[in-house]
């Protein structure tokens, strides 16, 4: 590997704009090797316009990209020896309707010198059973699961996933990120676009939240916008009334009501912010 | 060589895809012989001494289905393509773009060769078809054959950066296939068309390889039927190539991945 081994994307000062209007707005990140990070905003945040950058797609107007030591705005000769190493996932492909699921990933095995054995990348995505059908016939969760198939068939050491859980069901989604999980297992750095924050939390190491082209923050899912330094709210029935606390050592405040009152607290609830109260918070604010 | 390796697997599962979709294979492949059915079953009368109208027809198509796998099929399909994200995601493996265009041209090739039997054989069997009578005609259709589907691969390609989606594609293309089919002597006996037709279909190839198939099909004398009183080979070959550079020129400026 001509990489370090700890930086698998680096982002200096990335501007992208169309016509007068910035998609994306100065962007400052780093994504270390083995990890899945998050980029996680709404629609229209710049998140698709980044990842296209990084995978290669789009020239950028401003900045510096490092995508596995290379520059994706300026390959050269070097092209197909970097999209070797990378696996793509895209938002909607709709294509190769007439093929099988095995004819596809096998065909695309052929492509990548150091292809992982298209049997067991298909029965690992959970298509075993739909190997032989028709990828028209195939469900959007199934559809999905062979996008992902035959992004990780090269072996990829960094695979971009855009927004891959939309439309899933949950069951499907769950079964999903079990996938995503095993793939960061086995050592796969994962650059993950939502706009679903329990996936993000589900999934990644580290969330970048991005809005209107800007990233407004970047953290681990549970510290994501101070959410472990924010106040808890305690809430019981003491005395026949509701009452309610703000509090940041809600562990200590209700070991004395419980003291105050004999062991059993009517009612208690100790309520931390969910993440999407914090995201709801910071896109309000950033807005 | 690698790129040539996938550009023939790319090649054997664009056949398959052909095949397996119904209304391409109808479209592209069964469409001109119904044509060949009902002109030249409609228009039975000789045009020339020992020359049917059918004879002439089938001459003219032969040279359409150049035109119909080549230009037409490429114009539509990848766009198509493009629309459904087939390109793109090619573009993000390490394929060569090369072995993209050489699985292209395999399908090209092999829908042309279908086509052209068919046509070729039900001419034969039903209209008093001729095979080319010598050598040197066989010769000629090979490398019109040969040269019309490179030049009519590379215009497809080409144009197809011009349809803004798939779904218009066909509405886009059709009409400028059909209204050379007319302007260029496959409908109609192009003599008989006002000079101006004339005039506008030299500029483009089907023309050229309409009189090119004619030169091969029909007897020598024929050739006095024709607006220059010769079979203008040369001219023909030249007007093909000219037209080839200006299709890979196009595609090479112009050629798209994706939508946006």
């Amino acid at each position: 590997m001509s990489t370090s081994s700890t930086t698998a994307i680096s982002i200096k000062g990335l501007t992208k704009k169309y016509g007068d209007a910035f998609a994306v707005a100065g962007i400052d990140l780093e994504v270390h090797s083995g990890e899945i990070f998050a980029i996680l905003g709404p629609n229209g945040a710049g998140k698709t316009t980044t990842v296209e950058i990084l995978e290669g797609y789009r020239h950028r107007d401003g900045g510096d990209v490092t995508v596995l030591g290379e520059d994706p705005g300026n390959l050269g000769d070097k092209t197909y020896s970097w999209r070797e190493r990378i696996g793509i996932v895209l938002q909607s492909t709709n294509d190769a309707e007439d093929l099988s699921v095995r004819e596809t990933v096998h065909h695309f095995a052929k492509y990548y010198s150091k292809a992982k054995d298209p049997e067991s990348v298909i029965a690992l995505t959970g298509l075993s059973e739909k190997a032989d059908a028709k990828i028209r016939t195939l469900s959007g969760g199934q559809r999905r699961r062979l996008d992902v198939a035959l992004g990780i068939i090269g072996s990829p050491e960094l695979l971009f996933l855009d927004e891959p859980t939309t439309g899933f069901d949950p069951e499907a989604r769950r079964a999903f990120w079990e996938l995503i999980r095993t793939l960061r297992d086995e050592g796969t750095t994962i650059l993950l676009t939502t706009h679903y924050l329990d996936e993000a939390e589900a999934l990644a190491d580290r969330v970048a939240v991005i809005v209107g082209g800007k990233i407004i923050e970047i953290a681990p899912p549970e510290t994501l916008g101070g959410r472990h330094l924010a106040q808890a709210r305690i809430t019981w029935v003491e005395g026949g009334k509701q009452h309610e606390r703000l509090t940041m050592t809600p562990t200590t405040d209700v070991a004395t009501i419980s003291a105050r009152m004999g062991g059993e607290v009517p009612e208690l609830q100790v309520i931390r912010p969910s993440l999407e109260d914090i995201y709801l918070h910071m896109i309000g604010e950033a807005k | 060589m690698n790129v040539l390796r996938i550009g023939l697997l790319r090649g054997g599962l664009e056949i398959k895809q052909f095949i397996r979709q119904r209304e391409s294979v109808v479209f592209t492949i069964l469409f001109p012989v119904m044509l060949l059915f009902i002109f030249g079953s409609v228009f039975k009368n000789s045009i020339a001494p020992g020359v049917t109208f059918s004879q002439y027809f089938v001459a003219g198509m032969i040279a359409s289905g150049l035109v119909n796998s080549g230009f037409q099929q490429l114009a539509i399909m990848i766009p198509m393509e493009r629309d459904f994200g087939t390109l793109k995601r090619l573009r993000g493996t390490p394929m060569s773009p090369a072995s993209y265009f050489i699985g292209k041209a395999v399908l090209v090739t092999v829908s042309t060769l279908v086509q052209i039997a068919l046509l070729m054989g039900f001419g034969a069997a039903i209209f008093g078809l001729h095979m080319p009578s010598s050598p040197e005609k066989w010769f000629r259709f090979i490398w019109l054959i040969v040269v019309g589907s490179v030049c009519t691969t590379a215009l497809g390609i080409a144009f197809s950066s011009v349809p803004k989606s798939g779904r218009g594609a066909s509405a886009v293309v059709s009409p400028i296939v059909i209204i050379l089919q007319f302007f260029s002597g496959v409908f109609f006996v192009f003599t008989q068309l006002p000079k101006w037709m004339q005039d506008f279909a030299a500029i483009f190839p089907l023309k050229w390889l309409t009189q090119g198939m004619r030169s091969v099909f029909l007897p020598d004398s024929f050739v006095q039927q024709e607006v220059a009183k010769s079979w203008e080979v040369s001219r023909t070959a030249i007007v093909l190539v000219v037209w080839t550079i200006i299709g890979i020129g196009f595609s090479i400026k112009k050629f798209k991945w994706s939508n946006s």
